[in-house]
């Protein structure tokens, strides 16, 4: 058990210090699979899983980095859908320009429920968030002229990137490889810059931050229209890949889900969010022979993985430490 | 019409208010949004519905049995989820996606064993209907009122008369002075699983009868609406989820009639985004001050 323990702890060192040779040599490897298997399920299967890197990082950015829970992120992600989708269906706009405009009306949504929101403090945001997606799934279904209401819009058409038609499964994926990739990024400085050193301070304690001179709601509402500009391009992604959206998908259901995947990689933990993501979208698909009770048996492995290992995945693994720990002790070894 | 309208409203809002009850009480010990608590309510439909026709009939009798059905559930919810996290002070987000897995398995159980379509309940409190100057009104909707209000009273005494509601309160405060008082809070936080389940039990019911149908997806929407007026009221503050319920209840009826039936539940939530906006801590809340 110990020879066990110290063998994950060497390994734990060696990722810490190496984690960004791994996600370089992850996406080479990412860039490769497509030569390598080409099969319709597999391939559409590591699409939507990056889809939900896409949005758990969003949603980790905003719950695990700077403490506000939302329930209601799928808002914003039907939101990026439908921009993308009547767009390009009504208007003929190219998948680029699309996925500009999905981001600008789903930050703009953000922002319109961030100003007035985030000056409170706690769970009204969470209960907040919970009423937008209802509102915005009741405008989606009424709305007829626009969004076609229950029936969705379908034959979306296929993604057009600077005039190619991009019909093959593997272009789509590589697309998404790239979003992902940019999201990964994005979140990745802005949780290294200043403005992720100040949310992470607000999230520990919002009163000392503001004495600290942090603007808190700036902070607040710049890190929530992110969230929901990176949910925007995600949705946007979606009508494109899917061809076909209704608001149905849109719900609080879905946005519980897609925090599910968040906090269950571990909160405040980029690479706890990449593997929880990758394993909520996976693990459904692996007990797919267990047919109905799949969702069942889903629930039960949820719970029982937060018994053992409540705060995530990686929640509570600092790598930032891990490493300058490692190096200090070698450095002293030296010395 | 108005008249007929808002007695509807309140009928539907006293339901509600049932349930908030359950969430605020969770909320008021724990700390924590007890997501499975809608699942019950729809469980507690069921288990009714299913007991009516295994054990031949006697509906007052199948009630109560699917009352105590729904408190176990709610027990075992505590004792084998939310109890281990709370011996080992795992971070509250943990917590939360416990019961969102038990609602899921909840859910989930009720589909595999029912079936997802629309069923028809048994309607045992309609006596007729009554007239009152020149609008009409149905005895569910006064028995459902009287039931709830009833229930609510009882509840109200309990918690604010006799010991154990006093411990409840007491662990509402401060859990670990609670426990140095000597009061076992694990048997009051169990308790009040119990008893919020319970109640989310009898509003199920009460719903199906009054709708004469339940379907599945019902369980969800209650549970986000009366989680909305938990926080409407005040969290943690009882008067205060009842009245939310019953604020919902009324909000979403008379939208649904005098504004756009579509749009009824997005009223009611419009309705709630507007108070939190203008008074965060919920209409029975105290404005509580930053302490450093």
């Amino acid at each position: 058990m110990s020879a066990l323990r110290t063998a994950l702890k060497k390994t734990g060192i060696m990722v810490a210090c190496h984690i960004n040779k791994i996600a370089f040599v992850s996406v080479l490897l990412l860039l490769m699979f497509p030569l390598v298997n080409q099969s319709a399920y597999t391939l559409r299967i590591a699409t939507v899983a990056m889809m939900y890197i896409m949005i758990a990082l969003s949603l980790n950015l905003l719950t695990g980095f700077c403490g506000l829970m939302s329930i209601g992120h799928a808002a914003f992600w039907g939101i990026g859908a439908y921009t993308a989708a009547i767009l390009a269906k009504n208007l003929g706009w190219g998948m680029g320009t699309c996925l500009i405009a999905s981001a600008l009306v789903s930050g703009f949504f953000g922002m319109m429920l961030g100003l007035p929101v985030l000056k409170l403090k706690g769970y009204y945001l969470t209960i907040v968030t919970l009423g937008f997606c209802e509102i915005i799934r009741m405008v989606e279904l009424n709305w007829m002229s626009l969004t076609r209401g229950p029936l969705g819009i379908n034959n979306i058409p296929y993604p057009n990137l600077f005039g190619i038609v991009l019909k093959s499964r593997v272009e789509i994926y590589y697309i998404m490889l790239g979003l992902m990739v940019l999201t990964g990024l994005v979140v990745h400085s802005i949780v290294h810059s200043r403005i992720g050193k100040a949310i992470v301070a607000i999230r520990e304690d919002d009163l000392a931050a503001s004495a600290m001179g942090i603007n808190v709601t700036l902070y607040k509402i710049m890190v929530f229209i992110i969230s929901a500009t990176i949910m925007g391009v995600a949705g946007g992604f979606y009508a494109h890949y899917i061809r076909y959206i209704e608001p149905s998908i849109f719900n609080t259901g879905t946005s519980m889900n897609m925090l599910i995947m968040a906090i269950f990689g571990g909160l405040g933990s980029i690479p706890g969010t990449i593997i929880g993501a990758t394993i909520l979208t996976v693990l459904p698909e692996t007990i797919r022979f267990l047919a109905e009770y799949r969702n069942l048996i889903y629930g039960f492995l949820i719970i029982v993985l937060m018994l053992i290992k409540p705060s995530g995945v990686l929640g509570d693994v600092n790598m930032e430490y891990i490493k300058k720990r490692y190096y200090a002790s070698k450095a002293g070894d030296k010395g | 019409m108005l008249f007929e309208q808002i007695l509807n409203g309140l009928a539907i809002g006293s339901v509600y208010s049932l349930v908030a009850i359950g969430y605020t009480m969770v909320f008021g010990v724990l700390k924590l949004v007890n997501f499975a608590n809608g699942s019950v309510y729809l469980l507690g439909a069921y288990f009714t519905l299913m007991t009516y026709f295994a054990l031949g009939r006697n509906f007052w009798l199948c009630f109560i049995l699917g009352v105590i059905g729904c408190g176990i559930v709610g027990f075992c919810l505590d004792q084998f989820g939310l109890k281990r996290l709370r011996a080992t002070n795992a971070p509250r987000l943990a917590g939360l996606i416990t019961t969102m897995g038990m609602a899921m398995i909840i859910d989930n159980f009720i589909l595999l064993f029912f079936g997802s379509e629309t069923k028809p309940y048994p309607n045992m409190i309609n006596f007729g209907r009554i007239r009152i100057g020149n609008s009409s009104i149905s005895s569910n909707q006064i028995v459902i009122l009287g039931v709830a209000l009833a229930l609510m009273l009882l509840l109200s005494l309990l918690t604010y008369t006799t010991k154990i509601g006093k411990a409840m309160q007491c662990t509402a405060q401060n859990i670990n002075a609670t426990k140095l008082m000597g009061i076992n809070t694990n048997l009051i936080i169990s308790m009040t699983f119990i008893l919020s389940s319970a109640l989310a039990a009898v509003a199920g019911v009460l719903v199906g009868m009054y709708y004469q149908t339940i379907d599945i997806t019902s369980g969800f929407s209650v549970g986000m609406k009366t989680m909305a007026s938990a926080v409407l009221g005040g969290v943690g503050i009882l008067p205060g989820a009842m009245v939310g319920g019953l604020l919902i209840g009324l909000f979403e009826t008379l939208g649904a009639t005098y504004v756009s039936s579509g749009y009824s539940n997005a009223i009611a939530f419009a309705i709630l985004i507007l108070v939190i906006l203008f008074k965060p801590e919920g209409l029975f809340g105290k404005k509580t001050i930053n302490k450093v």
